[in-house]
């Protein structure tokens, strides 16, 4: 085998990363689609606001210091600590009254590297808790029975609404997310590759960021699917899912169903802006990352979770190969910005509910 | 009084289907007609021009054009932005000299078009976007709803790809940019860098006042009546004898017309230089789509009200919070983001149908005025 189509299978490798990538910004949108029939502009924003949110208490920054300064001409921007070390020490302080020294030793060690990423992201899904009330409150409850495409609208409207508002919180700048996975290639993965190829082959080089992304949408996928079948909440996800009345009729509160899926899905938003965040920093752009999920749900179907993972590989896997064997050297590169639409473009004529889509009934 | 259809008496068909049917709506119409023809051009100045009035109509257009596809036709479309940069490359490309090459012998010849006059040029802008819309509507035949939505925007990115890769298009210029020539009508300048306030202005004015006189007639008239039945259950409006091929494509090609015109304009007259990515790129789309929202889906004079909002909205921020108040610019920015965002959200909950609504439940009251009902 010559190098060129070992490079072709790294480049594969890399697509089904990407695609994984993909399919964590992708699941925000089907479970809330699922759950309310809302197709959800905002998730892309929803993630960048969460690590916006992560990054922010991550490093102790003031909400809003921006603006208070702007305001009353003052000029703060941090909280003395960058993060909260007394509660690290007291907790260690604690477990080594429990436990051994040594083993009491190596949890303090973990949480002093990473308590304060823990912490913060669990205070960042408290926030992403609060965003699905206060939007269930404030928006959702107006726009019961309005047409899908007025909802769609309004979360378009909270997009704009978050970016600013994001922006506002914690600043504009481009900020770099550090969740303690490695930056850079995979040196194990590379190593114990080299061997497939001649002389002039090095080994696959595969992001260790893209590796941990793969396992957690994994599991993300799993937990999801679990929780649907065999929960009592999951269930009556999937009966307001079948049915918005029939739902309500046999007793199930379809308000607090919209607050409990808008969180589910601020969570996966976390994970996603968490990945994506690490990967190329928390910045604007990581909102866009939302409309490169469009063409993977709609390859793989707004209603399937399976799709969406399946549909994200294939958008992965697709745009790669394509810039590699035909837009690089034939079109001049850049492909990558509408290959996946016009994929999907394509799919759709054959197919219109996508992959796994629930078949489109139409009754006049 | 004076918002009455009493002692109006019609005697012909004619006066009877006419669009403003009642007396002191139609003289309003004239009024503004004499104050936006006559009067407004000798009162804009340089900042007034390029801040509000071109921006204003150039959008108002563009937000028709947009109107008909989803208030009329309810084909959602977020391919807007690519569109306009069909409309503003193949302008650039007539009003320079339509080239093609042709392999003869040896080597390529250049045969091509002589520049064009700026008006036929706009106009062959359109007709050519009109021509890329239809294509890019096939898919409205086997899609719906929010899957042809996510497909336009297919064409969207497809084509701010083409216009920055395909060097044809903004005839090799080394920047990439495309750059409008001075070009004049009845001796004077409409595009380059010498151009009078109120000729710019008036140029635009012909163009929005026949186009919307134009989007007007064909909503009341067959074609509108059968986007219509379209867009409130196409599989009904099939069985009653709709054709919806020719239903959606003629939307998707006038709407097209009308969003290249917007682009044209929007690129010779008001930008002068135009990247097309900055430019033309997916905030575009929305940011017509949040017009054609909040002025009111479905409606021409919402259009109107919606390019206005969110022409004025930024303006006034601007001159709000960094002129008066002396903020930075980007806090402005996020501020208006904000404004915007809860803006539409609020519209939504209150009057989905827009601002059209409000003014036509205003316009209900007069009719009974004095009486509540």
């Amino acid at each position: 085998m010559s190098a060129d189509f070992w490079f072709g299978v790294e480049v594969f490798l890399n697509g089904l990363m990407a695609g994984v990538m993909y399919s964590l910004v992708a699941l925000g949108f089907v479970l809330i689609f699922k759950a309310s029939g809302i197709f959800n502009y905002a998730q892309g924003v929803m993630a960048l606001f969460a690590a916006q949110t992560l990054v922010g208490l991550q490093t102790g920054l003031i909400p809003f210091s921006h603006l208070i300064n702007a305001i009353f001409g003052t000029e703060f921007h941090h909280f003395g600590q960058a993060a909260p070390d007394w509660w690290i020490e007291t907790y260690s302080r604690g477990l080594s009254l429990l436990l051994p020294e040594s083993l009491s030793l190596s949890i303090a060690g973990f949480l002093g590297v990473y308590g304060p990423t823990i912490l913060a992201i669990v205070f960042a899904a408290l926030v992403m808790l609060f965003f699905a009330i206060l939007v269930e409150k404030l928006v959702l409850k107006h726009l019961v029975n309005q047409e899908p495409i007025i909802l769609f609208m309004a979360t378009i409207g909270l997009a704009f609404f978050m970016e600013g508002f994001g922006e506002l919180m914690w600043g504009s700048d481009v900020k770099t997310l550090n969740i303690g996975i490695e930056q850079g290639g995979n040196a194990w993965f590379e190593e114990n590759t080299a061997f497939l190829g001649g002389e002039d082959f090095y080994g696959f080089y595969l992001d260790t960021l893209d590796i941990y992304a793969t396992f957690i949408a994994v599991a993300l996928v799993l937990a999801l699917v679990l929780f649907s079948q065999y929960t009592k909440t999951g269930r009556a996800l999937r009966a307001v899912a079948d049915d918005h009345q029939a739902a309500l009729s046999v007793g199930i509160s379809l308000r607090t169903i919209w607050v409990i899926v808008w969180t589910i899905a601020g969570f996966v938003a976390l994970v996603a802006g968490m990945m994506w965040g690490a990967k190329s920093g928390v910045q604007f752009s990581l909102s866009l990352i939302a409309l490169k999920a469009l063409p993977v749900l709609m390859l793989g179907g707004f209603t399937s979770i399976p799709g969406a993972i399946i549909g994200g590989l294939i958008i992965g896997v697709g745009e790669k190969m394509f810039e590699f064997l035909i837009g690089a050297p034939y079109l001049g590169g850049a492909t990558e910005n509408w290959f996946a639409y016009m994929l999907a473009l394509l799919f759709l004529v054959f197919r219109p509910q996508g992959l796994f889509g629930e078949k489109i009934i139409e009754r006049v | 009084m004076l918002y009455r259809e009493v002692g109006d008496f019609k005697t012909t068909y004619q006066a009877d289907g006419q669009t403003f049917p009642i007396a002191f709506d139609r003289y309003r119409y004239y009024a503004v007609m004499l104050f936006a023809f006559a009067i407004v051009p000798f009162l804009l100045n340089d900042y007034w021009v390029k801040a509000i009035a071109l921006p204003f109509l150039i959008y108002s257009i563009a937000a028709i054009g947009l109107n008909i596809l989803i208030g009329y036709c309810g084909q959602v479309s977020l391919g807007t932005g690519g569109f306009m940069a069909v409309g503003a490359y193949s302008c650039y490309k007539f009003m320079t000299g339509f080239d093609i090459y042709i392999p003869g012998g040896e080597e390529w010849v250049r045969y091509a078009l002589p520049p064009l006059n700026i008006f036929f040029s706009v106009i062959l802008g359109g007709v050519m976007t009109a021509l890329v819309g239809i294509l890019f509507g096939l898919p409205s035949l086997r899609i719906k709803g929010f899957y042809l939505a996510v497909a336009t925007l297919a064409a969207q990115f497809f084509l701010v790809w083409v216009f920055n890769k395909w060097e044809w298009s903004f005839n090799y210029s080394a920047s990439g940019q495309i750059t409008a020539p001075e070009r004049f009508l009845f001796g004077h300048a409409i595009t380059g860098p010498n151009t009078e306030p109120w000729a710019t202005y008036l140029f635009c004015l012909v163009f929005v006042t026949i186009l919307a006189i134009v989007a007007r007639n064909l909503t009341r008239g067959h074609l509108g009546r059968s986007w219509m039945s379209i867009r409130d259950m196409d599989i009904a409006a099939e069985i009653i004898g709709v054709n919806p091929l020719k239903a959606k494509l003629t939307a998707f090609g006038i709407s097209s017309f009308y969003i290249g015109i917007a682009g044209a304009l929007l690129f010779s007259v008001y930008l002068g230089a135009v990247e097309v990515g900055e430019v033309f790129g997916i905030q575009k789309s929305f940011l017509v789509l949040f017009m054609v929202i909040i002025g009111g889906l479905g409606s021409i004079f919402g259009s109107f009200a919606g390019a206005a909002f969110m022409v004025l909205l930024p303006v006034l921020l601007k001159n709000v919070l960094v002129g008066q108040l002396g903020w930075a610019t980007d806090i402005a920015a996020h501020l208006e983001f904000v404004i915007v965002g809860a803006l539409i959200v609020i519209f939504l909950i209150l009057e989905p149908h827009g601002l059209a609504q409000l003014w036509r439940i205003i316009k209900e009251k007069l009719r009974l005025w004095p009486f509540p009902h």
